[in-house]
């Protein structure tokens, strides 16, 4: 059944694309940002100067703001398993449900409840301990990645499991939470998704707090913030070019059809691999039409010395189906989205060059004792529109990591097409597809105008938060003990 | 059926009914927003009396579901593909009310203050609106193949027994607010309060009183389990008259505790009338039933050592953030 030539899988996919790339523009953002305000009020405790209390609580401002529409868009990833991948849920629901559930016991009502303690008690408590509760709400959304990608990883990497049929039903049921714990590609995953969620951070507020130079007030505020996000992201740019090197070595082992199509083979490489910069493919015939190449780069990346072959895609089709024919039948198409991943992982491995880059001069230039930082107008532009990268290179990531594991949902165990909910009907799910496609237009539009605003009214516009204070509130805090009365930023 | 696949079908009841008793009350104060409220700073000393808790009160519904995934996967795999579209639904409404706390609060208009503050109380009558109708169809029966995949038409989904349940637990949670705002404010916003919770309580008796019909006529609970549900249709009708008689007499705790108490009560009454079944089907035969529907004992024997690990210190600390926020609100 079809309507508009759309199937249930194709619907089914594309709603888990969509809504997985919009919850983590927030979900990165906001674990970055909850580091990083948690680091700048840890700076205003130790130092007591007042200018880190303000840039904690501004930056907090835009922190509340993205941590809402990731907790909202976090819960339709949760239902979705249930709702468009019932067969999935039921091979895996053993195995993937764990990690959920402790993911929601350890990290979600940890970060919750201290959020919600950081918001509204500014005055009551001394800054000793209302610092640690920033630093509980960032720890929780820390161990909320570590869970998720726990349950991710199973699916790139299976371990730690047995196959078991009931009643002509085959599921796969866990057999050592430690294996899946202590599984590799978690380890790989978790690291390069934390400093990807840290690069974010630093680079939204290291461009907003360019463009806001640009406009020449609160010099020092913005300086300061860029120094603090910047130190960030440096570490961060490094860091997750050191995992990605790591995951290099670990996909050409585990999956190398993902691998080849990052860079875009089709034939297996001569011993000494050149790496291709730009290519054009023939998906149809399985060929390389043209490209601009380096000589022994690609040996290099994959093995760390000039020599050593890098299997194509095509003797790779070949050989998984000898491997898994059996099991899954001759009809599989073992080929992955070659272009988006050749392309996907090239913007990646670029923009992190990008960010370390640009960190490197903007810290330079932003030394105490000079000023260039202010008078190199032109590098002001190009780090304000860095902020958005973050967010492009995120969503290349997973791409890589999603579609590169085609045509699996869980590797070797479980393709994707049987995955999905047998019985919910083609129109519910294009219902579904366009009422989350309106929401995010909407909360996204109101996110960006929203942080926009307060980007523009500056570290001196009233930074109260906390919902429901107005102008009668704080007139009516200063004699008043209420706790409520004041809002979580109305502290002065 | 295992012990530990009964203590996790336990487990799971426990955790929507602490959910609906912690949510309960800020659904309700969400729908006071623009019932009870008559100008801005008293819709501000609303939202701000819930400001603090609401999101860890619904990670109870997340954790509800996560935990359902991990220990009934066939379960959670048929409810949730199986409402497809009232999911989705309280998805839409859990979405727009968990933005519009932020948004309202940055808004500079009039007009799109209201806008969350409509979102806001719209989407928290939705809510539990639509959990109260999957809840009792759930118990109702659907028509449910042999492979656990329920194939409704739309009168499965909507009749007079959802619809009367969907009412009944907004009903619940909306006084359960009101006797929170009770508990939370002072003036005239606590008077108005009380003064809704007179007259909505005979109401809620009415309304009881269908429901209880409706589960005789609907489900099989009365012919399977006539005691049990019994006493527990009494106990909600004890813990709601308790509740009216608290309000009239003004023991706001005593109001709030025996009121909000309804709410885990019917959990209850549906959980107890599930048992020994996760999901009723039409055909008795392709009822998903506990034993069959849960993970393998290993997995549920390292999630109960989990959730032991971890719960204790989750209760506390969020005891603890009621005890910091403890004071009331004032509207000026």
């Amino acid at each position: 059944m079809s309507i508009l030539g759309l199937s249930i899988l194709s619907l089914a996919r594309f709603q888990f694309a969509m809504t997985t790339v919009f919850h983590f523009f927030f979900v990165p953002f906001s674990i970055g940002l909850g580091f990083v305000v948690a680091i700048m009020e840890t700076n205003y405790v130790i130092q007591k100067k007042d200018i880190y209390k303000k840039m904690t609580q501004f930056w907090g401002k835009i922190f509340l703001l993205s941590f809402a529409v990731g907790v909202v868009t976090g819960i339709i990833q949760e239902f979705q398993f249930g709702m468009n991948w019932s067969q999935y849920s039921r091979f895996m629901g053993d195995i993937f449900g764990a990690p959920l559930a402790i993911e929601a016991l350890a990290a979600f009502f940890l970060e919750s409840t201290f959020i919600g303690l950081w918001m509204f008690t500014w005055d009551r408590f001394k800054p000793v301990w209302h610092c640690l509760f920033i630093w509980l709400t960032s720890i929780g959304s820390m161990l909320s990645a570590v869970w998720i990608l726990a349950a991710n990883s199973f699916m790139q990497d299976p371990v730690g499991y047995a196959l078991k049929t009931v009643n002509g039903n085959t599921k796969a049921v866990m057999v050592s939470f430690a294996d899946v714990v202590k599984n590799p590609e978690l380890w790989l995953e978790l690291p390069h998704v934390l400093f990807g969620a840290f690069l974010t951070a630093a680079f939204v507020i290291a461009g907003s707090s360019a463009w806001r130079i640009l406009k020449g007030k609160n010099i020092e505020f913005w300086r300061k913030s860029i120094k603090i996000s910047l130190i960030v992201g440096l570490v961060a740019a490094i860091g997750v070019t050191a995992v990605g090197d790591k995951q290099t070595q670990y996909i050409i082992k585990n999956q190398p059809m993902k691998f080849a199509a990052t860079e875009g083979l089709y034939k297996t490489t001569g011993d000494h691999a050149s790496w291709a910069i730009v290519e054009g493919m023939d998906n149809k015939d399985h060929k390389v039409t043209w490209s601009i190449e380096i000589p022994y780069v690609l040996s290099m990346l994959s093995y760390h010395k000039p020599s050593g072959a890098v299997t194509g895609a095509n003797p790779l089709n070949k050989q998984l189906h000898k491997q898994y024919d059996k099991k899954f039948g001759k009809n599989m198409n073992y080929f992955v989205p070659m272009h988006t991943l050749f392309y996907s992982f090239r913007i990646m491995a670029v923009s992190a060059g990008v960010f370390a880059l640009l960190a490197i001069l903007g810290l330079y230039w932003n030394r105490k004792k000079s000023d260039q930082i202010v008078r190199y107008r032109w590098f002001l532009y190009i780090l304000g529109l860095s902020l958005w990268l973050p967010f492009i290179a995120n969503t290349a990531g997973w791409f890589v990591t999603e579609l590169g594991r085609y045509p699996w949902v869980v590797y070797g165990l479980l393709t994707i097409a049987d995955a999905v909910s047998p019985h919910v009907t083609v129109g519910s799910l294009l219902f579904s597809n366009i009422i989350y496609f309106l929401l995010f237009a909407g909360m996204g539009a109101v996110m960006i105008v929203l942080s926009h605003r307060v980007l523009v009214a500056g570290p001196d516009a009233d930074l109260q938060s906390g919902y429901g204070v107005n102008d009668e509130d704080k007139q009516d805090t200063d004699e008043s003990v209420d706790p409520y009365a004041k809002g979580a930023f109305n502290h002065e | 059926m295992s012990s530990l696949q009964f203590v996790w079908f336990l487990l799971i009841g426990l955790l929507f009914a602490i959910f609906f008793f912690l949510e309960g009350f800020d659904f309700g104060v969400g729908m006071s927003v623009n019932t009870l409220a008559n100008n801005e700073s008293e819709r501000n000393a609303l939202v701000r009396s819930i400001g603090p808790h609401w999101d860890g009160n619904e990670v109870y519904l997340i954790t509800a579901g996560g935990a359902m995934f991990a220990s009934f996967g066939a379960w959670y795999a048929s409810l949730f593909s199986g409402f497809y579209v009232m999911f989705l639904l309280v998805l839409v409404a859990l979405i727009m009310r968990g933005v519009s706390f932020e948004f309202r609060n940055e808004m500079r208009t009039d007009f799109w203050r209201r806008f969350w503050e409509w979102s806001l109380t719209i989407s928290s009558l939705a809510a539990p609106f639509l959990l109260g109708m999957i809840f009792t169809d759930m118990v109702k029966g659907m028509p449910i193949d042999a492979q656990g995949d329920v194939i409704g038409h739309f009168t499965d989904y909507v009749n007079w027994f959802s619809i009367v349940g969907g009412v009944a637990v907004a009903l619940l949670c909306y006084l359960h607010g009101l006797n929170f705002v009770r508990l939370k404010t002072e003036g005239t916003l606590r008077e108005r309060a009380s003064a809704w919770g007179k007259v909505l309580y005979p109401v809620l008796f009415a309304g009881e009183v269908v429901f209880a019909i409706l589960v005789y006529v609907y489900t099989d609970f009365f012919a399977k389990k006539p005691i049990s549900t019994l006493l527990i249709l009494a106990a909600i009708v004890l813990l709601s008259v308790l509740a009216y008689v608290a309000t009239l007499k003004d023991w706001e705790v005593t109001s709030f505790i025996s009121g909000g108490l309804t709410l885990p009560a019917v959990v209850m009454l549906l959980f107890v009338g599930l048992f020994p079944r996760v999901m009723v089907a039409n055909n008795a035969a392709n009822s998903i039933l506990i034993k069959n529907a849960s993970s393998s004992a290993y997995t549920l024997n390292l999630m109960t050592w989990i959730a032991l690990c971890i719960l204790p210190f989750v209760l506390a600390y969020q005891i603890w953030s009621y005890w910091v926020f403890y004071k009331r609100i004032k509207a000026n």
